[in-house]
């Protein structure tokens, strides 16, 4: 975090001022670890087990949140008794189809709900389009009322399956698998959960190199049951933070430019399980659960109504089939190996340099140089607009610029200070910025580029009678521009403004802007772009640009910026007072209930419905809003409460499992499945995986150490924001490789000399950086190393080097569509790589080393454990 | 000499009473000349760092038309006033010399870059949209399955971009039937 976010770290060390103790794991001891009381080094790739150890540390000891627990939790809720763990089947849940790798998930679901799982054909299309993105705000839609028993004694109750899931994730499994000393362990341990509970509350921290995993969510899912258990979430302090890596990173989620989502979280249709609005709608909202998502409705027609104005009516389902459908994966990473297979022909870059920050570098370029025509805008001359020239494969003669149609349209861009609008940072908080100038030039913002596309395409289409371009001719496409500056007339620019108040959405007839998604209408009657932002120009007012002084109000700090939904700055704060609505201590006081009042109130913006007491008991039948009880702080989920075990939604299991990463030296020593059974893979003889066991040790040998990656404070990911700077450029100047001094000497590698890391992708060169800040592990028995590389450079900009990212292949997080680019197997070489063609023979003769191309199996589990998983689908087939 | 020794500012600073050299110890006539370029500046733009997602506030001033400096903003709660070493060299960013401010163009087999007025570039891309579109339409797909979309055009955003522009790219790409449209986000 201190090397990441900097600014950020400023008040973790407040905290540490006023008696925080601050844990520090990470596999090497960076800036922040100097500053943490205890630095843990873990073996990458192993969060699961030791999360997972301190889950079972807490189960074990009964050091658990109690009355936490109980109330707001799914910990008393039973689970159909079909349900298997992974425990009995060598790590595989049951219902496991081992053709598709995907589960049937039925045996998965609350007692009395088995319908609502899916068949396992379901489950492989939710992994084609990486549906549990959308749970990133409505969570499970399962019914809302699933049998209890609040003693915690069932069988087959939540909290008893957790026990017997972890049981095995002993101090003693955690220092076999982790590398860490049972000690430094037991310290984490003691530490967390004596410092959870009613007076005090822990945070957990992460950044999103823990979602560069093929378990990347189920690192985080792991997180959640821990603090679940401690009674951590929506509490003051404590909470699950993700350190988002770009300034509004988590604005392209919520108004995303994802191919599976659309704003405010709503799926993309798919053509087989959305054929028309209703079925769309009622996907969502899965009528008979509790929660907001009830509305779907209100939300899904309010953003058609933005997107299709008058054209949207009732009678044409509000053209939710102008949308149009997916039918599979349509992932960054799909879309360029289609490149690479001659199935894509344009392609837009919008600030994104892929040849330097995408996973396998060398298939981005190669998908690069097969397109008809690219369109990159950038403030610089990056890497994925040179390609052609400049890039890696022009020195090993893969592409030869005389060979290469890639048309290439390199067209600058406006920069922060050049334009207005609003990012969205990394605690759901829009700030809106001032345009300090004019572009210089050319430069251009992104609103200029698509309004004006958008206006070309509508003016070329005019008149036609294709049925297809209807979309683009209806489209409400009309935003008032400022004609002014260098862009005027006819190529003026669009008010950000103006798209802004349109995503908060107001009254179609009276142009009244909303204040709450709870005024959007399921009648046409509301356009809103994305639902969540609604409020953000409450009362025609930009709130996003509010900037009262940090120093003139409370701690809270409710009237800098505005933070979706509805201004709140913790979620879920309703868990931080008592079932009875009193704060759970004076010291940890945030929101509660007014009796004498009849509402809630507290510090922030409460995240229940206002007025709705802490007694209040849903009455029979009842769903939606009326159904989340007073008790229920986490209103978007099906059953209104905090999922330890989650029956819908992933892919891999209800429960986190420790699986290896994809490539390991080790093999797993907790199941005989070795990673992920529901990775997404794509075997492809351009997308060599390094050989990992049950595979041949001397195969395995071939690459026999991990690396991991991470950022410098200097630079900023794929570098084109900072390798063109003279400051930055300065102050880390080279692309290098750190080794413990052991690692150095075993691979007789000099402090400031040459090296050279390989993989089954690609070599890549930098200086050697010695330090102790890496120690190598014990892992199962033997000593393991591990290295570290920055990934920044690239061929172009004031400083250049090696790109990191060439040195990955391609896997995928089966839930999200994640690649996992943390970690990997390697060998390091002493000395430069070699150049030109040679380059290529040198990483063949190590894929045919390691047989990399052989395609080990996935599916690695006891055949018999394998066939008993199955059968488990197949009764529920039958039944 | 000793006049040149006795007017030294350690001097100053050691048998003055300013000695922590903070106050009059390290004025000179000098000093009070010269000001902050940030209080002349001819306007400051209230803005947002545009690198990591804490979100640090900034204040930008301009003077003739050029960002001059590039500040932290003391007022937001977030980063009361700092900027990391990425944040602090941000006015680097804006005004590097080594910014594209023309378009530059690629044409297939070409060696080199040449020049292409912005317009032109508009209308060449525009046609270019619309012929692949025609070309890689689908109203079916292999099954039958009512899809209208094409699959010849995809798209891969930053996350530096704001809210406003993300929104007119997904609803411009929404009908245009473009579905392969991705984010760092996803990576
Ligand atoms: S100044 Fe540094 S910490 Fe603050 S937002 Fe910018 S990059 Fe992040």
């Amino acid at each position: 975090m201190a090397e990441a976010h900097p600014v950020g770290f400023q008040w973790v060390m407040e905290a540490k001022k006023r008696g925080a103790k601050v844990i520090h794991v990470d596999p090497r001891f960076t800036r922040t670890s100097a500053m943490a009381h205890t630095h843990v080094p873990i073996r990458v790739g192993t969060d699961i087990a030791f999360l997972g150890g301190i889950v079972n540390y807490v189960l074990s000891g009964e050091l658990d949140f109690r009355e936490y627990l109980l109330a707001y939790t799914n910990a008393a809720t039973i689970v159909s008794e079909d349900y298997v763990d992974a425990e009995e089947f060598d790590g595989l849940f049951s219902g496991f189809d081992p053709d598709t790798r995907t589960y049937d998930t039925r045996s998965w679901q609350y007692a009395q709900q088995e319908h609502t799982g899916n068949s396992e054909a379901g489950t492989h299309q939710q992994r084609e389009t990486a549906s549990s993105m959308q749970h990133e705000t409505h969570g499970a839609q399962m019914p809302g009322f699933p049998p209890r028993d609040e003693t915690l004694q069932h069988p087959n109750c939540v909290y008893q399956i957790l026990k017997r899931h972890f049981a095995r994730y002993t101090p003693e499994m955690v220092e076999r698998i982790c590398g860490v000393s049972q000690e430094a362990f037991l310290e984490v341990c003691h530490a967390w959960t004596e410092n959870s509970g009613r007076d005090r509350t822990t945070a957990l921290v992460y950044s999103v190199g823990w979602t560069q995993h093929s378990v990347g969510v189920q690192y985080i899912r792991t997180g959640a049951i821990l603090q679940l258990l401690l009674g951590n979430m929506g509490r003051p302090g404590g909470g699950i933070m993700a350190l988002r890596g770009h300034a509004s990173i988590q604005g392209s989620t919520d108004i995303p430019t994802l191919y599976n989502l659309l704003p405010g979280y709503l799926p993309m249709p798919h053509a087989t399980d959305h054929p028309d609005l209703q079925s769309w709608v009622d996907k969502v909202r899965q009528p008979g659960a509790k929660g907001f998502w009830s509305n779907a409705d209100a939300f899904a027609i309010s953003l058609l109504k933005s997107y299709w104005g008058d054209a949207a009516t009732a009678e044409n389902d509000y053209c939710f089939d102008y949308i149009p459908k997916l039918t599979g994966d349509h992932g960054t990473y799909r879309t360029v190996l289609d490149m690479i297979d001659g199935k894509v022909k344009g392609y837009f870059l919008l600030g994104q340099n892929p040849a330097v920050g995408s996973a396998h570098g060398r298939a981005q370029r190669l998908g690069m140089a097969n397109l008809d025509w690219l369109v990159v805008r950038d403030l610089f001359e990056i890497e994925s607009a040179s390609f052609w020239k400049n890039s890696p494969e022009v020195e090993t003669g893969e592409i030869v610029p005389e060979e290469c149609a890639t048309e290439v349209f390199l067209l600058p861009a406006a920069s922060h200070v050049e334009k207005e609008g609003t990012f969205t940072q990394t605690q759901r908080m829009l700030q809106w910025r001032e345009k300090a100038l004019d572009p210089r030039g050319d430069c251009r913002s992104e609103l200029w580029f698509f309004y004006h596309l958008g206006r070309l395409l509508r003016e070329r289409l005019a008149g036609s009678t294709e049925e297809r371009d209807r979309p683009l001719l209806d489209l409400a496409w009309d935003y008032p521009v400022h004609d002014s500056g260098p862009a005027s007339g006819e190529w003026a620019e669009p008010s950000a403004e103006a798209v802004l108040m349109e995503i908060n959405g107001y009254e179609v007839a009276t142009r009244r802007p909303l204040s709450s998604f709870n005024e959007m209408k399921a009648d046409g009657s509301t356009v809103g772009g994305c639902w969540i932002y609604t409020g953000v120009f409450a009362d025609g007012v930009n709130q996003a640009a509010r900037r009262k002084p940090g120093s003139e109000q409370s701690w809270v700090a409710p009237e800098w910026g505005w933070a979706w939904p509805a201004n709140r700055r913790i979620l879920y704060n309703r868990a931080s007072a008592d079932p009875d609505g009193k704060p759970w201590s004076e010291r940890k006081a945030y929101v509660w209930w007014d009796e004498e009042a009849g509402q809630w109130t507290g510090h922030d913006v409460p995240d229940f419905e206002k007025t709705k007491p802490p007694s209040y008991r849903a009455p029979e039948g009842a769903e939606g809003v009326k159904a989340i009880e007073g008790v229920d702080p986490f209103i978007m989920q099906g059953d209104g409460k905090g999922a330890l075990y989650v029956p819908q939604g992933l892919i891999d299991g209800p429960l986190p499992t420790h699986y290896e990463p994809v490539e390991s030296p080790f093999r797993n020593a907790l199941y005989g499945q070795q990673a992920n059974p529901t990775r997404k893979q794509y075997s492809r003889d351009d997308n060599p995986l390094n050989p990992s066991p049950p595979s041949s040790e001397e195969a395995v040998a071939v690459f026999p150490y991990i690396f991991t990656t991470s950022r410098l404070t200097e630079h900023h990911t794929a570098g084109g924001m900072s390798r063109y700077l003279q400051y930055l450029s300065e102050l880390q100047p080279e692309m290098f490789v750190e080794v413990s001094p052991e690692l150095a000497a075993e691979r007789g590698l000099v402090n400031g000399g040459w090296c050279h890391v390989v993989t089954a992708r690609s070599a890549v060169e930098g200086r050697v950086l010695v330090t102790d800040r890496l120690r190598p592990l014990r892992v199962e028995g033997r000593v393991v190393h591990q290295v570290w590389l920055p990934y920044h450079w690239g061929t172009g900009g004031m400083v250049t080097g090696d790109s990191t990212n060439d040195l990955f292949g391609i896997t995928l997080d089966p839930n999200v569509l994640i690649q996992e680019s943390k970690v990997g197997t390697c060998d390091v070489r002493p000395g430069r790589r070699p150049t030109g063609p040679a380059l290529r023979e040198y990483v063949e003769g190590y894929v045919e080393r390691a047989q990399a191309n052989d395609g080990a199996p996935v599916v690695t589990a006891d055949a018999d454990a394998v066939r008993a998983s199955q059968a488990v689908a197949d009764r529920g087939e039958q039944a | 000499m000793a006049r040149e020794w006795l007017g030294w500012p350690v001097l100053r600073q050691l048998t003055g009473r300013d000695f922590l050299g903070r106050g009059p110890a390290v004025r000179s006539a000098n000093t009070d000349e010269i000001s902050a370029r940030t209080e002349t500046a001819d306007r400051v733009a209230r803005s947002v760092c545009p690198y990591c997602a804490v979100g640090c506030g900034q204040k930008v001033y301009v003077k003739g038309e050029q960002v001059i400096q590039i500040e932290g903003d003391p007022d937001s709660p977030i980063s009361r006033g700092r900027l990391c070493p990425k944040g602090s060299a941000s006015k680097n960013l804006v005004t590097s010399p080594l910014r594209q401010t023309k378009v530059r163009y690629r044409r297939a087999y070409g060696t080199e870059w040449e020049d292409l007025d912005l317009e032109t570039a508009m209308n060449m891309i525009a046609d270019r949209v619309v012929s692949t579109r025609a070309e890689t339409w689908q109203d079916v797909d292999e099954h039958g399955r009512r899809v209208r979309r094409t699959l010849g055009i995809a798209g891969l955003g930053g996350a530096t971009l704001d809210n406003e522009e993300n929104f007119l790219i997904k609803k411009l790409f929404t009908a245009m039937g473009a579905v392969q449209i991705e984010n760092q986000a996803r990576i």
